[in-house]
């Protein structure tokens, strides 16, 4: 019985030669993504476009990329809400802001942007803590259409109420309806949020460090990655950020997964952002 | 030994209620994990595992991404993330709601299946929704066991009830009687009889 349950079942062998043909084929690596959301994720897909079975899409995407850059699509997508998680950005606001007043540029990666709503709850954050223009946020992702998205900053209007009161309790200081234009059924942000931030592809999963950060936050992307992978997301935020940066991860991820675990001090208890110090 | 290697619970309206006297029931040396998802909005969120824990003998913990799985544990789905089951431990994600649900019982049950085969016991309870039923069929399909909390008898026949229509269910059970059935099926005869006598060493 136990051999039975722990041998492969046909959809994942069929899903290991997906990926394995994706990655030789174009370079995306999705093969150490956590095996049950990515399974969930492939099954919607397959069954939206009506295809029979993972084999038939494994026929298609390797024959052409259109197929597959809407696959990446499936894959990768995140849908967020701004100021996820509103306690966080409250101990940002009041733990880490302070600290980031005694730099005269601060160099922040938010990594996995997705959509960009946290890209704009944080620009936000600090335009109103008066050190916006001193940052420069590099937003990336693994996906370019998204980015394409995440850099438009439009966002359903239905949305808005729950955004707006996330928005309070993340210790907003001004009305939100003021950083956006409502159009039909869209809330369009304004620009001026964008003057700092650098949308740029970037894969996690096989891309080198690009710069040293003062803040880096990577807050559920790597919930959708298996244990290997997250030790080496880790390794690759831990290079990737000065002495005595900051490191926001989500509000359920858990640093021991990190093998520079000890070279972090928690910020405060619940908030997930941790100082570097060693 | 039962071949059962989890135990996975989807409750919603009127779910802590329920929770507190299934998983009362079941005794310190309970010998499966049992994996919880209840409906619930976000502002309960750190509040829900503590409350719960109260209640019950079994120690219960609020998941965290890849949180190990581990026998006689109760493991609660944090809200606004669904909760998957994977070989050895948990995994989160943070795709959207299953009919309007984060975390969705469905998601549970399905991914549950997935991991384990037909050595899945999921048992749904009160509640208003719809969710749960394409996850029980799920477990069913996959040769696991399945118990639904009996509608007459639940707070919210709703949920229970949809799923009885719809999927195949092995047990219909009165919320008092579901405990005690549970330790039945995955608890083997001779130990269950030492326990009455107080002797506990005969299991590892």
């Amino acid at each position: 019985m136990r051999v039975l349950t722990q041998s492969q079942s046909v959809e994942e062998i069929e899903t290991g030669l997906l990926l394995e043909g994706i990655f030789r084929q174009y370079g995306f690596d999705f093969r150490n993504y956590a095996p049950s959301s990515l399974r969930r994720r492939l099954n919607n897909f397959i069954l939206d476009e009506h295809i029979t079975s993972i084999s038939a899409l494994q026929d298609r995407v390797l024959r052409d990329r259109q197929w597959l850059d809407r696959l990446l699509y499936a894959l990768s997508v995140n849908v967020s809400e701004m100021f996820r998680d509103p306690s966080f950005y409250v101990t940002f606001r009041t733990q880490v802001v302070p600290m980031l007043r005694t730099y005269p540029f601060i160099r922040i990666w938010l990594a996995g942007v997705s959509m960009g709503e946290e890209v704009y709850s944080l620009a936000i954050l600090l335009e109103e803590e008066g050190i916006y223009d001193r940052c420069r946020i590099y937003a990336t992702d693994i996906n370019d259409a998204i980015l394409k998205k995440a850099k438009e900053g439009i966002y359903r209007l239905d949305q808005m109420r729950m955004y707006t009161s996330n928005y309070i309790k993340a210790g907003g200081t001004q009305s939100f309806s003021r950083y956006y234009t409502a159009a039909y059924d869209r809330a369009i942000f304004k620009t001026s949020l964008r003057n700092n931030i650098v949308f740029a592809q970037h894969n996690l999963a096989t891309d080198a460090s690009f710069n040293e950060f003062n803040v880096i936050m990577c807050r559920n992307v790597m919930i959708y990655f298996n244990n290997e992978l997250q030790a080496q997301v880790h390794r690759l935020l831990y290079e990737s950020l000065a002495m005595f940066g900051i490191l926001g991860i989500g509000a359920k991820e858990a640093l021991r997964l990190s093998p520079h675990e000890n070279s972090y001090e928690e910020i405060d208890k619940t908030s997930k952002l941790y100082r570097r110090i060693a | 030994m039962t071949h059962f290697q989890i135990v996975t619970i989807g409750t919603s309206l009127g779910g802590f209620e329920a929770l507190s006297v299934l998983l009362g029931g079941l005794p310190k040396d309970f010998p499966l994990p049992v994996a919880v998802v209840q409906h619930r909005s976000c502002e309960d969120s750190a509040a829900f595992a503590p409350l719960l824990a109260g209640q019950i003998q079994l120690p219960v913990i609020d998941v965290e991404d890849k949180e190990k799985i581990r026998e006689g544990h109760i493991y609660v789905g944090p809200s606004n993330y669904h909760l998957l089951v994977e070989r050895g431990h948990f995994a989160l994600s943070a795709d959207e709601p299953v009919m309007y649900a984060r975390p969705a019982i469905d998601v549970l049950f399905e991914s549950a299946a997935d991991a384990f085969g037909g050595d899945v016991i999921g048992v749904l309870l009160t509640g208003m929704s719809r969710d749960g039923s394409a996850g029980l069929k799920k477990i069913k399909a996959s040769g696991g066991f399945t118990v639904v909390q009996d509608p007459e008898t639940a707070k919210h026949g709703r949920m229970p009830a949809a799923a009885i229509s719809a999927a195949l269910v092995d047990r219909v059970l009165r919320l008092e009687e579901i405990a005690s059935f549970l330790v039945e099926l995955c608890v083997p005869r001779g130990v269950r009889h030492d326990r009455r006598q107080g002797q506990h060493s005969s299991r590892r």
